[in-house]
């Protein structure tokens, strides 16, 4: 009868854990502190880490509360889904546009978020560049030296990592302004960029791995601020070689109303986004490889950057979505690529 | 005898024991809460796309493609964990020697390792700069980002479950019978294909089931040592996730519908396999 | 004779008759049988080498790579720390749940004959055969904003998915059917025929289990515990979908470590990677200990 007892017992304790759980986190309280969800990509946790600490100075500063912000990071669609499935967000820092239209068309996000803040809503940017081995045996320097024979080229799936879109797009306007807007001929290059590609990871951070520890292939194709990064963390072991064309990655940030509404943190999560574009937070997006957004302080970083890149957007594709449609959506042209 | 009446009882369909209604409340309701309700909310989901819908978004080619990658690959890696599993209850039940006990230890290591670190780590060995993947480059043979690579993370996630289905039940196992046979002067070999391998056999397909079935769904380890490329090397679970990314739930569910579908029948004739076994062998 | 054998030919005589004989006929089998034996141990060893041991001095290697002191720093981290409850708490609850559950389940289908028993085993294991990353979502659309359960949960202010409900849920989930499944084969092969006689005899079902049923299968039953908390431990698919992975408040473990991965802080990721590893060697010695008192 005993070990029935010490059942029972395992399962108060239980119930009381999952209960303690629920009160936890069943709102944000109202007062003197208040909670911020930031839902967010990958590789932004050190830049949000610091920016929390500058943000919540700032607040009280100006007379607001406490204010705590939770991080949350994952593959952007990912987090972008879990946003629409239930993830209390109340501000998203994504890293393409399309990712937080998804939210807004489950009527989370207000529609002309685009416009609420400067630069359509992107306090930082990035482009898209090649990391190679130190030495660059392979004289890599622009994209036509990617379809060459023999190179191996490392790049994750544009159908399973949101910020992959941004490499495809690039290499595609590369050789649309090349050839003269010949698609066809643009697609013949995409295929024979495709066909080097050794490994198609589904991450970003995936393909980053796959080049530098395990040692595969000649170039990858990366986010400026990702190949810094490895960079940082192997010194004199790679270079980074930007190509003559690549597009501007506009990593996007937006309220999530209906959240921010319920939580009563709308103010405040306004404000957070507001002053990313503050100097104090651009110079920070700087220093963690993002390119600022303001033009004054992005200068400030000109040894940093090579700011004489001719970078298209992704308004020269028409926006996300028509650039997801006719590109990357299910016997788009990625899929045809691949297809024959 | 004792064994008389009750088969007399069991043919009438009285059942002695007690603790049928409760135990068959308790697994129901836990069945339920736990696996039923939210697999039917996967149903219900699937249930969204018309049945030309459905069947376009299953048979199309790159998702065939990722069926067969997951198949194939998951059947291959739950062979070799077959052998070896037994090879392993084996040595461990009936012999003895130095390193037994961490040996022993060790085999549930594969599951406390999140599938992430695994994947990692299989590659990191097994691409051909590492540590094992350079030996076998030498030789012509590459193994990550290929289906060998594949295999070997499904492998490694499934190797705990045959070694420790089998193991119970060799260790109960009456050595009286193999005995008996050698006395009467069956080989080795002989003694253990006709004796022992059908005392062990239930357990055996058993965890042959249980190690295939996570090959099958295992996405998190196999996607960092899958070169990932369409028609070659993308798994199903992969395909799910992309389909997911694209927001459509109801076709991810859809894939996975199927997969579900034919893990599930492998399963039920795995266990009709187990329960006519105990009868036969009962009887 | 020898005298040694002309003994153990005497303890026999009382006994069944066997071991003389064989002991007479061991001799000649000696030979091939120790070739046997260290070859299939050899195999065995290698075997658990090359996938096993290897791997886990890679996690090893990796964790230590920038020294002790990095190791440390990441192990003591506070998000680290966090972590390391929930995951103790999501494998505790899911150890529980699905004992209670294996025990009984493996006793209604392997002391009671019904039919559709094979309809019940296989449902059980749909745990195993469904992919993770479907696991989690199967609770997202029943609990989540887009379930047919949310607007309840959500009127109700219950969160379940990206709260550490969710994150337990799908942990007893992925893990269901392992204490069944090391119970079933034992109860199987033992079959019911005790259990049988002791109802017979007037024994309660509680002491027919007690005294009957739970000694033939109390190792299984320690085997299958084993495997659901590694299991359980090492959980990141399904609860990946599930947690929402809010640093510090639903973050496993394995989700931990892929975050501080994507971060590529990857020494950090190895070295929390390892405290699981630790982990799950502190539950597998224990483990041995038990199996030693028997």
């Amino acid at each position: 009868m005993r070990s029935i007892h010490k059942i029972e017992i395992v399962f108060m304790i239980l119930l009381m854990g999952i209960l303690a759980g629920c009160g936890k986190d069943a709102d944000s309280a109202k007062g003197d502190s208040i909670e911020i969800l930031n839902v967010s990509y990958d590789p932004t946790r050190e830049f949000y880490a610091k920016y929390n600490e500058l943000f919540a100075k700032h607040w009280k500063e100006q007379g607001g509360q406490d204010v705590n912000v939770t991080q949350s990071h994952g593959g952007s669609g990912s987090q972008a889904r879990s946003v629409i499935e239930g993830n209390e967000a109340d501000v998203v820092t994504l890293a393409l546009a399309h990712d937080i239209t998804a939210i807004e068309e489950n009527g989370l996000i207000d529609s002309g978020w685009m416009e609420e803040f400067d630069g359509s809503s992107a306090p930082y940017t990035s482009t898209i560049v090649f990391l190679v081995r130190k030495g660059n045996e392979k004289n890599i320097q622009d994209w036509d030296d990617l379809v060459k024979d023999g190179v191996e080229v490392i790049t994750p799936n544009p159908k399973t990592s949101g910020g992959a879109c941004w490499n495809f797009l690039a290499a595609w306007a590369y050789w649309q302004e090349k050839d003269g807007n010949d698609e066809e001929a643009t697609k013949e290059y995409m295929k024979k960029l495709y066909q080097n590609v050794l490994v198609l990871d589904s991450g970003a951070r995936g393909a980053t791995n796959t080049f530098v520890e395990n040692e595969q292939g000649d170039v990858l194709v990366a986010w400026e601020n990702e190949a810094y990064l490895s960079m940082e963390e192997h010194p004199d072991e790679y270079e980074i070689v930007t190509p003559s064309v690549s597009i501007l990655a506009q990593p996007s940030v937006a309220v999530v109303d209906s959240n921010a509404k319920a939580h009563g943190t709308k103010e405040a999560a306004e404000a957070y986004l507001k002053y990313l574009y503050s100097d104090e937070a651009q110079r920070l997006a700087g220093e963690n490889y993002y390119r600022p957004s303001n033009e004054a302080i992005l200068e400030e970083f000109s040894d940093q950057f090579h700011l004489d890149m001719n970078l298209v957007t992704i308004d020269d594709f028409g926006g996300w979505d028509e650039a997801y449609n006719k590109y990357f959506n299910d016997d788009a042209v990625f899929d045809q690529i691949y297809g024959q | 005898m004792d064994g008389q009446i009750v088969k007399v009882k069991n043919k009438r369909g009285v059942r002695v024991i007690p603790g049928f209604g409760l135990s068959m409340g308790v697994t129901v309701a836990m069945l339920g809460v736990f696996v039923l309700i939210p697999l039917a909310s996967v149903f219900i989901r699937a249930g969204q796309l018309s049945l030309r819908e459905f069947v376009d978004v299953v048979t199309s080619r790159q998702v065939v493609s990722g069926y067969i990658v997951s198949f194939s690959c998951a059947f291959f890696a739950a062979v070799v964990n077959t052998v070896f599993g037994l090879l392993l209850a084996w040595v461990l039940v009936r012999y003895d020697f130095p390193g037994k006990m961490f040996m022993n230890g060790i085999i549930e290591l594969p599951f406390a390792l999140p599938t992430a670190v695994a994947g990692i780590s299989l590659t990191y060995l097994y691409s051909d700069k590492g540590w094992l993947g350079a030996a076998f480059d030498k030789i012509g043979i590459e193994i990550a980002y290929t289906r060998v690579g594949i295999t070997i993370a499904m492998i490694f996630v499934g190797i705990p479950f045959v070694v420790r289905t089998v193991q119970p039940v060799l260790e109960k196992l009456d050595r009286q019978y193999e005995e008996a046979a050698y006395m009467l002067g069956a080989g080795r070999g002989y003694t253990f294909l006709r004796v022992i391998l059908p005392e062990l056999f239930p357990a055996v397909l058993a965890g042959f089931g249980l190690a295939f079935a996570r090959g099958i769904g295992e996405y998190g380890s196999v996607v960092f040592i899958a070169g990932n490329i369409p028609y070659e090397t993308q798994i199903a679970p992969l395909l799910i996730m992309t389909k997911l990314e694209q927001y459509k739930y109801a076709d991810a569910t859809a894939i996975a519908l199927v997969l579900l579908i034919i893990s599930f029948v492998l399963m039920l004739l795995i266990n009709s396999v187990q329960i006519y076994m105990q009868k036969f062998c009962k009887d | 004779m020898s005298k040694k054998q002309e003994k153990t030919f005497q303890q026999d005589m009382v006994g069944d008759g066997v071991h003389s004989i064989q002991k007479v006929i061991e001799p000649h089998q000696q030979e091939p049988n120790r070739i046997v034996k260290y070859a299939m141990i050899g195999v065995s060893v290698l075997f658990l080498f090359v996938m096993l041991v290897i791997p886990l001095a890679v996690v090893l290697v990796n964790a230590l790579s920038e020294g002790w002191a990095a190791y440390q720093e990441a192990v003591m981290d506070s998000y680290t720390i966090n972590a390391l409850q929930l995951t103790f708490l999501a494998t505790v609850s899911s150890v529980a749940v699905n004992t209670v559950f294996g025990l009984f389940a493996a006793y209604l289908l392997s002391k009671f004959y019904f039919r559709g028993r094979q309809v019940f085993a296989a449902l059980i294991d749909i745990p195993f055969s469904i992919s993770p990353v479907i696991a989690g979502l199967a609770f997202i659309l029943t609990f989540g904003n887009i379930g047919w359960m949310g607007d309840f949960l959500k009127a109700h202010n219950i969160k379940i998915v990206f709260a550490v409900p969710g994150v337990i849920l799908a942990t007893i989930f992925v893990t269901f059917p392992f204490v069944f499944r090391e119970l079933f084969p034992v109860m199987n092969a033992q079959g019911k025929d005790e259990e049988e006689a002791a109802a017979l005899m007037g024994a309660n079902g509680f002491t027919i289990f007690r005294r009957i049923t739970f000694p033939h299968i109390k190792w299984a039953l320690l085997y299958g515990i084993v495997l659901c908390a590694a299991r359980a431990m090492g959980e990141f698919g399904a609860v990946s979908v599930i947690s929402g992975h809010l640093r510090g408040k639903t973050n496993t473990l394995p989700l931990h470590v892929e975050i501080l991965y994507n971060e590529f802080n990857t020494t950090a990721s190895f070295a929390v990677s390892s405290i699981l590893v630790l982990m799950a060697m502190v539950i597998l010695i224990l483990r041995s200990l038990i199996e030693r008192k028997k």
